[in-house]
């Protein structure tokens, strides 16, 4: 089973990298380390949701606060049965529904996001509408040093919210540089800890790992969860690890050549 | 006046010294009543006449503490998964300090949010220019998707309250602080996007709206003489219709308004003459400036030309 998710999870990179070449760029290295969490997420069965079925009432709603990471979404979106995975063959062209943010024109989407740090209040509010829906917001650890991400987190605490889990993809590296140099977050799992959530930390690559945390949510009954992801910024990729050159940006013919080489086959 | 209790039956308030924002509350409870659906969202101001709704239904009074991101956010939320919540705050507070959260999480998804703002205008005389909202208007009506209405008093504003519920879409009540002289007698279906004529007259029409302004414009106008007055409490979408055939029957037109003359009602009324009827316009409100003065309401008023004498001047002294 996790061979499948592997196997899933490097299908997922590589649409990365061909959204990359084939726009005028993309947020790579977001994209990348978020691609556990979503595989887990979408094809391990945590994630009640229906492609058949999108407006399901009582669907899980999957809130992807780091909007501007959608080349990793949109490929599990499609991967998932959303929208066709011809259709990433549009992303960022005239005209395509498949723009550089999530917006809810596009199936699957809950939520327009990119803007940072409104992702997890309005999942707050989802979760107190009814207490048997599950919400579950992915944020990245840049976008924790939004004020609103620690009011929202106050409040969940304070309404008791174990219907809602968040997931911090913590690669360590925002757009200007280590969260550590920009804005330090650390003790940042202590911090969730000290708002009240059932926290845990977890290697946010290791699919078994994530797979036995994100079926046992909530960690505690009547608190909300707090999965911090410790993941790699640009997973995957040689050049693209564990650096801010690769936040954003377009890759050449011969990068993408590289980056397909890499990630062990060529489409 | 006639007193409302004689025209309605199970009117339980009197429109002479309640606030438009108090009988906004009213609606929300009556319709909270009726409707499970009916949320009241607060960011610690429920003490502001919200305290009857949380002790009928405290399970549906959601506060959210000293935290407009989370509690406009979470509005929006609970509203997209099918909860009807009202967001009770200050003005300044949902519309400025929390601007984006209405742009993107409310009004993007068209989630049917009542957001209600108290303390709008100058009316908080001696809380200073914190507490001031002469921009929310400007701020409101550049919001795609938001309708934005500033009731007369406190009869109006109960009626709209119960429109912006029906109309099942992101709305801004502009509700004032101090209970204002009552305008409308009695209750009447409020239509969104209709303006009324309150006085009739022939040389010029006054266009205006809000809480303790409309009555002075009413006042003023029976200073001019043949000045007709419209009371125009949808800012947003605005009567279009209406304000050309007033700029043709009358061929003046002033608007008169508690809010900066950047982008509020008046600024609204100038968009629609100028493409459709344009006529000579004079916009009275308050000065592109924060207001540093304090004072009392009438005196805050009195200062910046908004009373009955100051909109009456401010006229003759544009006609001359």
């Amino acid at each position: 089973m996790v061979n499948d998710l592997s196997a899933k999870a490097r299908t997922l990179r590589e649409h990365i990298v061909h959204l990359a070449a084939d726009s005028p760029g993309a947020h790579v290295g977001g994209s990348m380390s978020a691609v556990e969490i979503l595989t887990t997420l979408y094809f391990d069965g945590v994630l009640r949701v229906d492609p058949a079925n999108p407006d399901d009432p009582q669907r899980d709603r999957l809130i992807f606060s780091k909007g501007h990471s959608s080349a990793a979404y949109y490929a599990a979106l499609a991967e998932a049965g959303f929208f066709p995975v011809s259709e990433l063959d549009t992303y960022k062209k005239s005209g395509s529904r498949l723009a550089g943010h999530p917006h809810t024109g596009i199936p699957g989407v809950e939520l327009a996001t990119g803007s940072l740090g409104h992702g997890l209040p309005v999942g707050v509010g989802l979760a107190m509408a009814d207490s048997d829906v599950r919400v579950f917001v992915i944020v990245g650890d840049g976008e924790c040093q939004e004020g609103s991400i620690w009011e929202a987190a106050m409040a969940a605490a304070h309404y008791r919210l174990d219907n809602l889990v968040v997931i911090v993809d913590r690669n360590g590296i925002q757009e200007d540089g280590p969260t550590e140099e920009i804005m330090a977050l650390e003790p940042f799992a202590d911090k969730w800890r000290a708002f009240g959530w059932a926290t845990v930390e977890v290697d946010g690559h290791d699919i078994g790992e994530l797979s036995n945390v994100l079926h046992e949510v909530p960690l505690t009954w009547g608190r909300p969860t707090c999965v911090i992801a410790k993941t790699v910024k640009g997973k995957g990729l040689s050049f693209s690890e564990n650096t801010n050159t690769w936040h954003y940006g377009h890759l050449s013919e011969d990068l993408k050549a590289q980056a397909l080489r890499e990630l062990g086959g060529v489409r | 006046m006639t007193a409302l209790a004689d025209l309605r039956e199970g009117l339980r308030f009197d429109p002479a010294v309640t606030t438009a924002f108090e009988a906004c509350r009213m609606a929300q409870l009556d319709l909270a009543l009726e409707d499970p659906r009916v949320m009241s969202v607060e960011a610690d101001l429920g003490d502001c006449w919200g305290l009857k709704f949380r002790e009928e239904m405290p399970d549906r009074f959601l506060d959210f503490g000293i935290a407009e991101a989370s509690a406009v956010g979470a509005a929006a939320g609970l509203a997209m998964s099918g909860k009807r919540p009202f967001l009770n705050t200050f003005g300044t507070f949902a519309l400025m300090r929390a601007a984006e959260q209405v742009r993107l999480d409310i009004c993007y998804h068209r989630a049917p949010v009542v957001i209600a703002g108290m303390f709008t205008g100058i009316a908080a005389g001696f809380s200073g220019p914190t507490h001031h909202a002469i921009e929310d208007v400007s701020v409101a009506r550049s919001l795609p998707n938001l309708t934005v209405i500033a009731p007369a008093d406190a009869v109006q504003a109960y009626d709209a309250t119960k429109a912006a519920f029906a109309l099942g879409a992101p709305v801004y009540l502009r509700l004032g602080v101090e209970p204002g002289p009552q305008v409308y007698d009695a209750h009447e279906p409020f239509e969104i996007g209709r303006g009324r004529v309150l006085r009739e007259g022939g040389s010029l029409t006054i266009v205006t709206c809000g809480v303790t302004i409309v009555p002075e414009v009413l006042k003023a106008a029976s200073l001019l003489g043949d000045a007709r007055v419209v009371d125009m409490p949808t800012i947003k979408p605005i009567d279009r219709d209406l304000l050309v055939r007033c700029a043709r029957e009358t061929g003046r037109v002033v608007t008169v308004e508690e809010h900066s003359t950047i982008g509020g009602l008046g600024s609204a009324v100038a968009e629609v003459l100028a493409e459709d009827a344009p006529v000579p316009l004079r916009m009275v409100g308050l000065p592109d400036a924060f207001v540093k003065e304090i004072g009392d309401y009438g005196e805050q008023l009195r200062r910046h030309g908004l009373d009955a004498a100051g909109i009456e001047r401010e006229v003759r002294a544009w006609l001359s």
